[in-house]
């Protein structure tokens, strides 16, 4: 079994690990860390943290695997009618640079039907490459064949590294994956590298609410497997003509068998609202005052081809659907472009949307907590001030 | 301050103030601004067992009692005044019936108050009869195995949204008010009809309208106690409801202290928050103290009418009295803490000073309970 | 029909705040509460059960207080609760914590719908619904926002994605993750309170599973935090100030070329 002990020779009580516990469950008696097991979950945060190497973690592990079968970088491409997502290309944009570092080829997984010309393409994305499964059944995306795919072409092939979109079909997809072939897999990370002496992948993310920090390995399984999010990472570049190998894999008919029928896919909002892609979300809230002022918000997206998103509050009292939602119990965006309008900053919603790149506040209470992560702030009625940015952007950009 | 509450009235109070905070405080401006009923908090209400909790179990409820329905009326109050007046004038209008309906009345009627199937309504004010209840018209009159009511009741709480309405009406013009009697009328009685919806000031989210009885038919078998009784029943009535409106005003009062208290420490003037300057600390601990000694009077009274006391005419009236003044004198001065932000709609505290306002006037005004205080103080003496 | 509610107890993110001179957690006073997710599993789980029949367990993973989500969780309908405790649990990633539930729910045995919050709120990884549902090795549908039809056999449910929705047909046994659009939690009956008070929810520790000991915990945990660290934080930027015209144009004018 598992365990933790603090090798008081070598403690200084400097109280490091004290600060770096993310459970409370670390303190100092006569000037040495003691641990509460009661609290302690293992995360091995304190180790990390430890200058004097005086946590040890120990783990009951079996001898050392030899993991050099492993090798290459995947990216699992997702498609949606015939269609490579976007978050594909920023994972191929990436994928390169970590093939690159560890010195391996970078090969994109693609499953669907009818895909062939489309997997020729993906060459010129970087992809040295391209894993081509195409069966009817592959079409659109359910859980079971797509495993079990991905799992045969894992355990033949035994790539290093797979990388997978955090949307809701990577997500469903990959965990059940790593389960099936005993991968370790991280979520949602917004940072990748590479350990080049380990050949370890060395995966950030965000934890409690994008309050702290992880980074996370997976020392002795392979492959390591990451689902990255959107927007984080950049697209791969167009190099025409570049040219990937296609390795077209069949299987038994069995193989693409599944539980669940997909009756209908119901397409509900278009590329303008779905605010995870979007590269500019106007979002409005309470302050918006009611349901009437979010046309407001809708004409300035549509002049900055953007995508309108909502605090909790807006969408709790019926001014928007659900959909919009940006936040905790919504989505997490990380637009080029975020404009808060009327909407006061509660933790909840800046978890979704702290990490976009520049964030414009607006809002009539210059205490909101909004604006302390806004790059521009502008206190004031959005009645006023959005109707005036719309004209101003129509202006600036000739619409 | 530590009330000594027992397990159940800590259960009762914190799930009431989870559904204030949670359900009622993020609407509370929606329902003040539109006037309509909160039927969806009164569902929420009911599927929580809070309509019951001052009911005995044998119809349905909690087993508890006023200070039960004191604590839950608080902590809606913290959030809503006007929501939490769909609660406690279903208790008002059931209290008739509680305390002296007959077991084949309370079998009918309580299991589906306590369940919050159906609200309930007290009708005694009329236009020419406020405080001086004496003066009612509405009478009632025998035919048979019938009740035929006529008149108009004034300002009814709940009136048009509540099921089961408890009426006080004449039915012996000789007697003066030894000639009332209570009854029970059940919405959807021929001849019953309600009047249009009264603006008001505050507690906007409560109903208030007229009930219209036109030749009324309803059974003989509703009347309440005995004919002659319907004063009585009134008082009594009154008497154990009065810590209910004090605590509404304690619950306001709080919702009115926390908003200014939150501001004052986020609110920065001069450099630092308004909570650092001693003009803004006296206030808020002048709010706090009056606010502490309200609630230990009404959950004094409320405890002495759980214990069965018969007289408590004085008690009660002082609870009320004493919340009420405090209130308007809490919410007034939380506006006064806010400034500005204090006087506009977006921030809570006006509502709370308009909904602190009707405490000091139904059931019965401040005037009418000094009377009522100094009537029993001289009385007693002459007792000695 | 027997529903199992997978729950987990999180810090209430409400309360989370960084202390702005040392850079850390603050952790005092931050109480735990059912992941915010899981309240519309388990109101799913009781309208369920309200709809079909049957029984509703509320299982978790965790320390011995998250006996306390159990009862929470017995509140608002669940029939009743099992902890799974152990402190050869401590360390798992999410490829143990869903290889010691699915574990857990073999030895419950009889059940038709497995449901699951899509993500917890203090991890977000989105990974322990299907990862159960993959060592079960049972159909999942992750993302509902709808169970339109059930009956002992199969379920019709929509699932949501990023456009819109899918309609999936299941076979039960099966597990689902659900959304918040799913419904709107109730709040606990005062009986419900009551019952929850004197439940005594069962505790399992790993011997009471048949599991590879191997497999628990940190030892059974494939991934490991090497590092945490606190995230630079936004600092807040410049106020614009003028008219709606002014302000406007200023913006307009810094937003240029960076972002439109």
């Amino acid at each position: 079994m598992a365990s933790i002990k603090i090798l008081l020779d070598k403690c200084t009580g400097c109280t490091l690990c004290v600060k770096a516990c993310p459970f409370g469950a670390i303190h100092m008696a006569d000037r040495k860390a003691v641990i509460d097991m009661a609290k302690c979950t293992l995360c091995g945060a304190c180790a990390a943290a430890c200058k004097f190497s005086a946590i040890e973690l120990a783990k009951a592990g079996g001898p050392k695997k030899d993991l050099s079968a492993y090798k290459d970088v995947w990216v699992f491409c997702e498609q949606k009618k015939g269609v490579v997502q976007s978050i594909s290309f920023e994972l191929l944009g990436e994928g390169r640079k970590l093939a690159d570092k560890l010195g391996v080829k970078l090969a994109a997984v693609l499953l669907g039907g009818g895909m062939e010309e489309v997997a020729e393409k993906l060459g010129e994305r970087g992809a040295d490459k391209v894993y081509l499964v195409d069966h009817p059944a592959l079409k659109a995306y359910q859980d079971d064949p797509y495993t079990e795919v991905l799992v045969k072409l894992a355990e033949e092939y035994k790539p290093e590294v797979i990388l997978c979109g955090a949307t809701t079909i990577g997500r469903s997809l990959v965990s059940r994956v790593a389960i099936k072939i005993g991968a370790g897999l991280t979520a949602d990370c917004t940072e990748l590298d590479i350990d080049p002496k380990e050949r370890l992948l060395l995966q950030t993310r965000p934890a409690f609410g994008g309050n702290i920090m992880a980074t996370i390995i997976t020392p002795n399984h392979r492959p390591q497997m990451a689902t990255v999010r959107h927007k984080v990472m950049k697209e791969a570049p167009v190099q025409p003509g570049r040219q990937a190998e296609i390795v077209s894999k069949t299987y038994p008919e069995e193989t693409f068998a599944s539980r669940t029928r997909l009756l209908d896919i119901v397409e509900e909002i278009g590329a303008t609202v779905n605010i995870s892609e979007a590269d500019i979300i106007v979002a409005g809230g309470r302050g918006m005052g009611g349901k009437e002022n979010f046309p407001l918000l809708e004409e300035l997206a549509k002049v900055l081809n953007g995508a309108v998103g909502a605090s909790r509050s807006a969408v709790d009292a019926d001014w928007i659907p659900y959909s919009h939602q940006v936040g905790q119990t919504g989505k997490t965006v990380v637009p080029k472009l975020y404009i808060a309008c009327g909407i006061s900053g509660q933790i909840q919603h800046l978890i979704g949307m702290q990490s976009s790149k520049v964030i414009v506040a607006i809002n009539k209470d210059p205490d909101a907590p909004i604006f302390k992560v806004a790059t521009y702030g502008i206190v004031g009625d959005v009645s006023e001030i959005v109707p005036a940015l719309t004209r101003e952007f129509k202006r600036v950009l000739n619409k | 301050m530590d009330y000594l509450l027992t397990e159940q009235q800590t259960m009762i109070r914190d799930l009431a103030r989870k559904i204030a905070q949670e359900k009622i405080k993020p609407v509370a401006a929606h329902y003040d601004e539109t006037e309509e009923f909160a039927w969806p908090i009164m569902k929420i209400l009911a599927d929580s067992d809070l309509f019951g909790v001052y009911l005995p179990e044998q119809y349905g409820g909690l087993g508890g009692g006023i200070m039960d329905m004191c604590l839950v009326t608080e902590e809606l109050s913290r959030a809503c005044g006007g929501i939490a007046l769909g609660y406690a004038g279903t208790g008002l209008g059931t209290l008739p019936i509680l305390l002296h309906g007959s077991e084949e009345q309370k079998k009918k009627y309580l299991p589906d108050i306590a369940k919050g199937k159906r609200l309930a309504a007290f009708c005694l004010t009329e236009a020419e009869a406020g405080s001086d209840a004496g003066a009612m018209r509405t009478s009632a009159r025998k035919e048979g195995d019938k009740y035929i009511l006529n008149g108009t009741k004034q300002w009814i709480t709940n009136a048009g949204e509540a099921e089961i309405y408890t009426v006080i009406a004449i039915t012996d013009k000789t007697k003066g008010i030894r000639g009332a009697s209570a009854f029970i009328v059940e919405k959807g009685a021929k001849g019953m009809e309600f009047g249009k919806k009264e603006k008001k000031m505050g507690i906007r989210a409560s109903a208030t309208r007229e009930v219209i009885f036109t030749d009324c038919e309803i059974p003989a078998a509703n009347l309440i106690s005995k004919e002659g009784m319907g004063f009585i029943v009134a008082l009594k009535t009154l008497d154990t409801s009065r810590p209910g409106v004090a605590s509404q005003a304690v619950g306001i009062a709080q919702g009115a202290l926390d908003c200014a208290l939150d501001y004052s420490r986020t609110r920065v003037q001069f450099g630092q928050p308004i909570s650092s300057f001693q003009a803004i600390q006296h206030m808020l601990a002048d709010m706090a103290t009056q606010l502490e000694a309200a609630r230990a009077l009404t959950y004094a009274t409320a405890r002495m009418s759980d214990s069965g006391a018969k007289a408590m005419s004085k008690d009660s009236a002082m609870s009320k009295l004493f919340a009420s003044e405090m209130a308007m004198k809490v919410t007034t001065d939380a506006v006064q803490i806010m400034g500005g932000y204090g006087y506009m709609r977006d921030y809570p505290a006006e509502k709370f000073m308009r909904d602190a306002k009707i405490t000091q006037i139904y059931e019965g005004t401040s005037q009418i309970q000094r009377n009522v205080i100094a009537a029993n103080l001289i009385k007693e003496t002459l007792k000695k | 029909m027997n529903i199992i509610v997978c729950i987990k107890q999180v810090p209430n993110t409400t309360d989370v705040r960084i202390d702005p001179v040392t850079n850390t957690l603050i952790r005092d006073g931050v109480e735990s509460v059912i992941n915010p997710f899981d309240a519309y599993a388990i109101e799913e789980a009781v309208r369920l059960k309200e709809r079909c029949g049957g029984k509703v367990t509320a299982l978790t993973m965790g320390p011995p207080q998250a006996e306390n989500a159990l009862k929470e969780a017995i509140s608002l309908g669940c029939d009743e609760g099992i902890l799974v405790s152990d402190r050869k649990f401590a360390g798992s990633d999410t490829w143990a914590t869903s290889y010691t539930l699915a574990a857990a729910i073999k030895k419950i045995g009889d059940y038709d719908v497995i449901l699951c919050g899509k993500q917890a709120s203090d991890g977000d990884t989105a990974q322990v619904g299907p990862g159960i549902s993959a060592h079960l090795d049972i159909p999942q549908v992750t993302y509902v926002k709808k169970i339109r039809e059930i009956d002992e056999k199969t379920a019709k449910v929509e699932r949501m994605t990023e456009e819109g929705y899918d309609v999936v047909e299941t076979p039960l046994p099966c597990l689902l993750t659900v959304v918040k659009e799913i419904n709107t939690p109730r709040m606990p009956s005062l009986k419900g309170l009551m019952r929850a008070k004197a439940a005594k929810p069962l505790k399992w520790t790993a011997d009471d599973l048949e599991a590879d000991p191997a497999a628990l915990g940190l030892d059974g945990s494939p991934t490991r935090v090497v590092k945490i660290f606190t995230p630079e934080t936004r600092k807040g930027g410049e106020l614009i100030s003028g008219s709606s015209a002014e302000v406007a144009k200023e913006l307009a004018e810094l937003l240029k070329g960076e972002v439109i």
